[in-house]
Parts: structure tokens; C-alpha cells; sequence
């Protein structure tokens, strides 16, 4: 790392660190999966993970996830913003509540959400009277997504807002850019690389999701059957290696998400660095 | 949390015709978010709250006391420790490599870090079931040392740090990135140790980032379900997590004793977050006082 | 100042992890002390609605073993689906017993070399001690009129069923079905398609288990009957007056196997124990155990006893009308199976 004319220390220490962590807990136990899929010929993946009903439940899954991951990036960043910027009475709850996706386990999550959304719960009453049926639908499952992904956009851009300095925006203030003018040419631009990269999280984070959306999704096949669902009926029938397939493929697509949305923040960065 | 509203009301304040539009937007902001915390959050939590409490406080203290459910509490408390310890040295381990050095694949190496966020929990179950299950080549050799990993506590602690490995990694690499490499480059080119940098410069500039971390990886570990359901075998009071137990209670149709025991997770939950913001308050004071 | 706090703080977390680590290390051989030390401990690995059944029976079985051979050993249950038991054992979860719900999970655990191929044969009556059926639950009144499953097709109907996909319990629901119209057209496999695709397309929701599904119906109120296992619509009718079963004409007889998984015993050395355990469940008390909990004991002696319990049907069972569950499986339920193609558009 040295002879890159790097004065920073610590380079083969941490390397070393990442390395083997990642090794151990991602890259050994991924290869043992895509291992024990390799078995099977090139021909029966194809055959598998192109089946019309897979591809429906790709599409589903990805659509659902894309819907929620958008949602969850304009009330994450709105959150964000009034957590940071405002003082108002019930803050800190509010700052607190964002994180309880996480600790509420997924299926207890699932169970309040379809109890919630289903024809005769709390809030499905009032939505199917507008003729939107929540539960057991594409709506139902997205629902259950945005749940689950709340805290990541919130998360990621909070401590980059918290940390932006303030003299930028009075000098935009001062030289008599309006609130909504300093918001997009200032702020806006320095919260896009946590902004895509917590988008990317609950992204991905959705298109796995399997525990909190089995209870809201009706499962109804070629409608409501997401790819995780798939993966578990092949598992049920004891086909290990069309699960690893179907599995495989998934991971495929979300590790792609990532790694374009990634590759979009390091262009910005050096090109911010320029 | 004071330090920022300081720096924000001086814009605030230099403006004083925008005063009554931005009095009006900000309030409209807050409501609105406050609004999808209540519909998105606040009424699974109090749907919970009423279930728990359906059927008095005797059943729901007797749901909690149960063997069982403690059995279950401190094995959810063991690997969340496990994992949140670990998950922190890799964390920040990573930050440092990806934000101080450039290096080419950096970007795979970002993702490969993401990539736990992209498997989909349940799969990430079966891949310690392929590598330490019955399945795997190596099943042999760990059955000849008596070490059983998945279907026992190891399992559980593994996948449990699975799931959360990316989330204390994510929280700092965005502050450290927005840190650049200024200070640390000075402060080693004046001849300051790697630890010595570490701790007085890029500690303290990442702090917040770090705690949302360890609360956001804690919060995940306690509530993990998915993967842990795959490698647990849920064999009541061994290998039953907090979350696995209130499946159990699920399934027995005991409804009320299932959501008592989501609402423990909850109030560790609360407890967590109580934790954080006096620490924070702490922290704001000592920085006040080296100003 | 700030050093001195963040010299604290790394010490403190360098502690923990300290204690992580041995903690780690403990745990793995306090396991390895566990698989020792043989048959203190004894595993079986049932499915979701056995849970009260078995909750009851090892409790007695305790007493039962002690009694006759002065060994202390714990009796621990693990429930879940069927199918996701049936591969926990395959995948090394260490079932000393398993009950399961169809006898096509056990044959796939066979099928991996844990139990001998025979299985079957090992205890009386197709190693199943108890058995179950598939009837309706309605509301209280049975508002829309259901008496068969003719009724179900309806155009008016909705059903909660479980997915036969994911769930041992639904598999048993579609044969049902899928039998009373092949009697009613006389095996014309085009109508007994279309009739219960007919059915399926009334489903509200299929959910992953059969206990979700009594709760999606029970708890939430969704659709009009519950295709359910007897012994879960009699548990639902003990709790709450608000609903009756309603017997359809012909339902199957659902025949729950037990087997004891002979690699793991001979490793541990508790064959003994979970010969007794099997056999126990045969014997006047443990047909009476299951019988309590809703189940149809073999035992004539403990079924009249019980008979009013169970609403009278005509049965069949599933070797004789699809030829066994390996066929039966292949048929209707994996990848392109009639259950596939009622879905396909």
C-alpha cells in the first residue's frame, strides 16, 4: 500500500482485518452455496431460472422493493432533514422510533402489518373503501417493505446532515439564495452519496425480504408470489439446487444494484475531488 | 443535538421575511413525516401494545416469567453482543481501508461488504447449513471434534453476524468519506502513530457515525429472524431465540404471550435508544467544555 | 479530555470482546460435551400442530422412563413445518424421533441415509398411532350454506386454505379435493382440473402454514371456511364458540408418521429410548394423550371413548386413491404438477 505514496498507516492491518473477516463470514460460506449449485448442468440453471413463473416472481420482488426503496428515500431524507434541522416537542421519539424495524423481528412485523392492512384491520378499513385492497396484494407487500427499510435511507443521511457545515449555506443564505434555491444547489448535492447509498440498502434489503411480507402477501401464484417464496417452495420439495439457483440469481441481480450504485458514488466522488 | 440547531438558526435567523413561509414548511415537514411514523410505525406498535395487554397484566408478567422466554432472552443477548463486537473491529476496520487508501477494486470490495444486505436472510441461513450442515464436506471433520455449529449456538451467533455485518461498516464510511483524509495525512506526515491518528482524529470525527452503527446492528441482531429461524432447528429452551419463541407462541395460538414477548424486544429497543441519547448528551457537554 | 473518555470506551469494548470470544469458545464444547455425554438428552422433531400433543405426551413420558429405567433424560420438542423439519434433519439437526405430517417427509429423510429405507413397516398401522382428516370450519350459523365440498366452488365462497407448496397440512387439503371430484365425474381428469381450479381460485390468500391460516381466518376474519386439519378446527371450536365444522361427504384419512431416525440413535446410543417413546404413543395412555388433543386414536377402546368428538365422514386414504405420497407428490404438487397448472394462465 505504501508504494502508492499513501501517508496514511494502517493499510495492511485493516486490509488484513477486512479481508479475513470477509472471507470467513461471506465469501466461504457464498462459495459453498454456488458450489452446491454448480452441480447441476449448465442447461437445467437455465431451464430453472428462466421458468415464466420465477421470472413473475423476480419482477414482483424487484418492483416491489424499487417502489418501497423510493418512498423510503423521500420520508428517510424528510426525516433526516426535520431530525437534524428543527426542534420540536416529541424529537427524540421520533429519532428513536426510526431504528424499531430493525429490532422488531420481521415476522412480528409481518403479523401487525397484515392485522393492520387486512379488510377489517384498523387501516385497511379505510383503504379498501377506497377501492385499494392492502393486504394480499402488490400493495400489501410493498407496504411491509417500506416498513422494513424506514431506517436505512434516515440513517445514512442523518450524521452526513448532521456534519455539514453551516457556513456554506448562510454564505448561499447571506449572498440572498432562497431557502428552496440553497437546499438544491447546496445541501442537496452533499447528501446525494449517502442518499444513494441508503437507497441502495433498502433496495436490496427488499428484494430478500421474505419473513414480514409472507404474512401480507397472499402468495397467490403468478400474483402475489415473490421470488423468496419461490426459493422456499423449492426447498420444500427438497431441491436444493434449483434453490441455490433461483437463490443465486437473485443475489446476481441485487449484488449488480449494489455495485452499480457504488461505482455512481466513487465517480462522484472523484469527480467532486477534482 | 444542540451544537446543530446552533449552526442551523443563524441561517434561520438572518432571514427574517422567510420567516413566517419557513415557520409554515417546517412545521408541514415535521407533520408529514410525523404522519408516516404513525401509519408506518406507531400503530404496529400499539396494535402490539393492545394484543399484550389483552388479556391483563397477570398473563402478560406470566408470558414473560415463563423458562422458556428467559432461556430465549439471553441466548437473543449473547449473540447480539457477539456480533455487535465483532461487527464493530470490522467496521471500522473497513471504513478506514476504503475511505484513507485507494486501491484498485475498491468498488467490489464495497459491495462485497453490502453484500449481506443483498442475500436474502433465509439464504443466508442455508449458506452455514451448505458449509457446516450435514451437507458439507467438512460435516465429517467437525463431527470427529464433537463441534457443532449449525442446529447449536454457534450457528445462531454466526448467521447473526451475517445479517448485521454491513451496518456498523455503512454508518462510518460516509462520515470518514465527508472527513477527507486531511487531518490524518498532516497528523502522519508530523510523525503520529497509526493508533495514535485513529484515536485523535478520526475517532472523534466519526463518532456519531460509529454509534448509529453499534444501534443499528444491535437492533437488527436482536430482532434477527429469517436466517436464525434456518440454522436454529427450534428446539425449545436450547436453540430458541427471542424472536423464534414468539413464533412458537405464535403458532400455539397464544396470541397474548406472543406479544408481550415482541414487546420485550421492543422495550430493549427503547432501552438501546435511551442508552444512545445519553451518551450523546455526554458527549455534547465534554465537547462544550474543550471549546 | 475526549482521549481519556475514547481510551475508556476501547478498553471497555476490548473487554467484551475478551469475554465474547471465550463465551464462543464455550459454547462449542459445552455442544461437543453434550453429544458425549449420550442420552441425557432425546429430540423430536414434529410438526406445527403437534405442539400441545407433544408438549403433554413427553411430560408423561418423563415420568414414564424414569420409572422404568431410573435415567433421568429431557425430552425436548422442536416444531415447524413439515418439510423445513424433515431438512433440518437432513441438514444435521440430531432428531432422535420425528412425527411428521406426511410420509413423504420421512422418505426424503430416508432418502438421505438417516432412516432405514422400511421405515414404514416398523410400528403398526403404516407407522402412523394416530390419524387426522381435512373438514370445513365455518362461522357460527354457517351463514353461506356450506355442507361439501361442491359448496366451496361456489361463486360466492371465499376460502382460506394453506399453500400446498410450502405446507404438509394443504397437500393433504388438495387430494381432498382433488378426490371428491374425480368420484363426482367419474375420474374425467379435464373436469376434476377444472373443478378445482374452480375451488382455488376462491382462495383469499394461501398462506405458508396451516397455523397461519386458522389465524387468517380465526384473527383476522378473512373468507368464509377454513379447509383445515380436524384436530386445528376442533383446537379453534375448544377456544372459541364463534365458529362450527362442517363434514364434507369424503375427506381423506391423514396418517401423521412416526419414525426413529437410526443414524442418530446408534451414534448416541438411544434406541432404546426411542423405541419406548414410539411405542409408548401406541399403548391405552398415549392413545388417549393424542385422542385428548384432537387426534383419531388407532386404539378401538380409546376411539369409542372419544367418538363424539369426531364428526362422522367417509375416508380414504391416500395409497389407495393416489397410490402413495411419493406418486401423489410427483403428480400434483412438484414443479409442472396439477396444482402448477391450475395457476398457469
Amino acid at each position: 500500500m505504501g508504494r502508492t505514496g499513501q501517508v496514511i498507516p494502517g493499510g495492511h492491518l485493516t486490509m488484513g482485518i477486512v479481508f479475513f473477516y470477509l472471507s470467513l463470514l461471506v465469501l466461504l460460506p457464498l462459495s459453498a452455496f454456488v458450489l452446491y449449485a454448480s452441480d447441476m448442468s449448465g442447461q437445467d440453471f437455465i431451464r430453472q431460472v428462466t421458468d415464466y413463473r420465477m421470472v413473475h416472481g423476480y419482477l414482483l420482488s424487484f418492483g416491489c422493493a424499487l417502489a418501497a426503496a423510493i418512498i423510503n428515500a423521500v420520508f428517510g431524507l424528510l426525516l433526516a432533514w426535520v431530525l437534524v434541522r428543527y426542534d420540536f416537542p416529541g424529537k427524540r421519539l421520533m429519532d428513536g422510533l426510526i431504528d424499531l424495524p430493525f429490532a422488531l423481528p420481521t415476522a412480528v412485523a409481518g403479523i401487525a402489518l397484515t392485522t393492520l392492512y387486512v379488510e377489517t384491520g384498523w387501516l385497511g378499513r379505510f383503504f379498501y373503501q377506497l377501492g385499494i385492497p392492502t393486504a394480499f396484494s402488490a400493495v400489501g407487500i410493498t407496504i411491509a417493505l417500506v416498513f422494513v427499510g424506514i431506517p436505512f435511507v434516515a440513517r445514512s443521511v442523518q450524521p452526513v446532515l448532521k456534519d455539514l457545515d453551516g457556513s456554506l449555506e448562510e454564505a448561499a443564505a447571506l449572498l440572498g439564495a432562497g431557502k428552496f434555491l440553497t437546499f438544491r444547489k447546496v445541501i442537496l448535492p452533499e447528501l446525494i452519496t449517502p442518499l444513494v447509498s441508503g437507497f441502495a440498502l433498502a433496495f436490496s434489503r427488499g428484494i430478500g425480504e421474505y419473513g414480514s411480507v409472507v404474512f401480507i402477501a397472499g402468495n397467490v401464484p403468478f400474483e402475489t408470489e415473490i421470488a423468496p417464496l419461490l426459493i422456499m417452495t423449492k426447498l420444500e420439495q427438497f431441491d436444493y439446487q434449483a434453490a441455490a439457483a433461483v437463490a443465486i440469481v437473485m443475489l446476481a441481480m441485487s449484488l449488480l444494484v449494489l455495485l452499480v450504485l457504488n461505482g455512481y458514488q466513487r465517480y462522484r466522488l472523484q469527480r467532486q475531488g477534482a | 443535538m444542540e451544537a446543530v440547531t446552533k449552526l442551523a438558526k443563524p441561517v434561520a435567523g438572518s432571514q427574517s421575511r422567510f420567516l413566517k413561509t419557513e415557520t409554515i414548511v417546517k412545521w408541514s415537514l415535521i407533520l408529514t413525516g410525523a404522519a408516516f411514523l404513525v401509519v408506518m410505525m406507531i400503530l404496529p406498535l400499539i396494535l402490539i401494545g393492545v394484543e399484550a395487554l389483552g388479556k391483563g397484566w397477570n398473563a402478560y408478567l406470566a408470558a414473560l416469567n415463563e423458562p422458556f422466554a428467559r432461556k430465549a432472552l439471553w441466548l437473543t443477548a449473547e449473540a447480539t453482543v457477539l456480533s455487535v463486537v465483532s461487527n464493530t473491529i470490522f467496521g471500522l476496520a473497513a471504513a478506514w481501508l476504503l475511505t484513507k487508501f485507494d486501491f484498485r477494486g475498491k468498488t467490489l470490495l464495497g459491495s462485497i461488504i453490502d453484500l449481506p444486505f443483498a442475500v436474502s436472510p433465509v439464504v443466508a441461513g442455508l449458506f452455514f447449513i451448505m458449509l457446516f450442515g450435514r451437507l458439507s464436506p467438512f460435516y465429517d471433520t467437525l463431527q470427529a471434534y464433537h463441534i457443532a455449529v449449525v442446529f447449536a449456538v454457534p450457528g445462531i451467533v454466526l448467521a447473526t453476524i451475517f445479517v448485521t455485518l454491513p451496518f456498523i461498516a455503512r454508518s462510518i464510511i460516509p462520515v470518514m468519506e465527508g472527513q477527507g483524509r486531511d487531518e490524518e495525512e498532516a497528523a502522519a506526515l508530523m510523525g503520529a502513530s497509526g493508533w495514535r491518528i485513529f484515536w485523535q482524529i478520526t475517532l472523534p470525527n466519526i463518532k456519531w457515525g460509529l454509534m448509529y452503527g453499534i444501534i443499528l446492528c444491535t437492533a437488527r441482531a436482536m430482532g434477527e429472524f429469517g436466517a436464525v429461524s434456518v440454522v436454529s432447528g427450534h428446539i425449545r429452551g436450547k436453540t430458541n431465540t427471542l424472536p423464534l419463541h414468539i413464533e412458537i407462541l405464535y403458532n400455539e395460538y397464544n396470541f397474548t404471550a406472543a406479544f408481550a414477548v415482541s414487546s420485550i424486544l421492543v422495550g430493549l429497543a427503547v432501552l438501546v435508544l435511551i442508552l444512545r441519547n445519553f451518551v450523546e448528551w455526554r458527549m455534547e457537554r465534554k465537547d462544550d467544555h474543550e471549546v | 479530555m475526549m482521549k481519556k473518555w475514547w481510551k475508556a470506551a476501547s478498553l471497555a469494548l476490548g473487554l467484551v470482546a475478551a469475554a465474547g470470544l471465550f463465551a464462543g469458545c464455550g459454547d462449542e464444547s459445552a455442544a461437543g460435551g453434550e453429544d458425549g455425554k449420550a442420552a441425557s438428552e432425546f429430540l423430536n422433531v414434529s410438526y406445527d400442530p403437534t405442539r400441545e400433543l407433544y408438549a403433554e405426551f413427553n411430560q408423561v413420558f418423563t415420568g414414564e422412563w424414569k420409572k422404568a429405567s431410573g435415567q433421568d433424560i429431557e425430552f425436548r420438542q422442536s416444531n415447524g413445518g413439515s418439510g423445513k423439519q424433515a431438512r433440518s434433519v437432513i441438514e444435521g439437526l440430531e432428531a432422535d424421533v420425528v412425527t411428521l405430517a406426511l410420509a413423504y417427509d420421512v422418505d426424503e429423510i430416508a432418502q438421505a441415509g438417516l432412516i432405514e429405507k422400511d421405515w414404514l413397516k416398523k410400528f403398526p398401522d403404516n407407522s402412523a398411532p394416530y390419524t387426522s382428516t381435512i373438514v370445513f370450519l365455518v362461522r357460527k350459523g354457517n351463514p353461506k350454506n356450506i355442507h361439501d365440498w361442491d359448496d366451496l366452488a361456489r361463486d360466492d365462497v371465499k376460502i382460506v386454505t394453506p399453500n400446498p407448496k410450502t405446507s404438509g397440512g394443504a397437500r393433504w387439503n388438495y387430494l381432498a379435493a382433488w378426490e371428491y371430484a374425480r368420484e363426482k365425474f367419474n375420474g374425467d381428469e379435464g373436469q376434476v382440473k377444472a373443478f378445482v381450479k374452480k375451488l382455488f381460485q376462491n382462495v383469499v390468500a394461501l398462506d405458508s402454514g396451516a397455523r397461519g391460516a386458522t389465524t387468517s381466518f380465526v384473527q383476522r376474519g378473512q373468507g368464509d371456511v377454513l379447509i383445515a386439519w380436524e384436530n386445528e378446527a376442533l383446537i379453534t371450536l375448544k377456544d372459541s364458540p364463534d365458529y362450527e365444522i362442517v363434514a364434507p361427504s369424503i375427506s381423506i384419512l391423514a396418517e401423521p408418521s412416526v419414525a426413529i431416525v437410526d443414524k442418530v440413535v446408534d451414534k448416541k446410543g438411544t434406541r432404546k429410548v426411542a423405541e419406548a417413546y414410539i411405542n409408548y404413543l401406541y399403548s391405552p395412555e398415549g392413545q388417549e394423550i393424542a385422542a385428548k388433543n384432537f387426534y383419531r386414536p388407532r386404539n378401538k377402546a380409546v376411539f369409542e371413548k372419544y367418538k363424539q368428538q369426531f364428526p362422522e365422514l367417509k375416508l380414504f386414504t391416500i395409497d389407495d386413491k393416489f397410490g402413495g405420497w411419493t406418486k401423489a407428490q410427483k403428480e400434483h404438487f412438484a414443479d409442472g404438477g396439477t396444482f402448477d397448472q391450475i395457476y398457469k394462465k
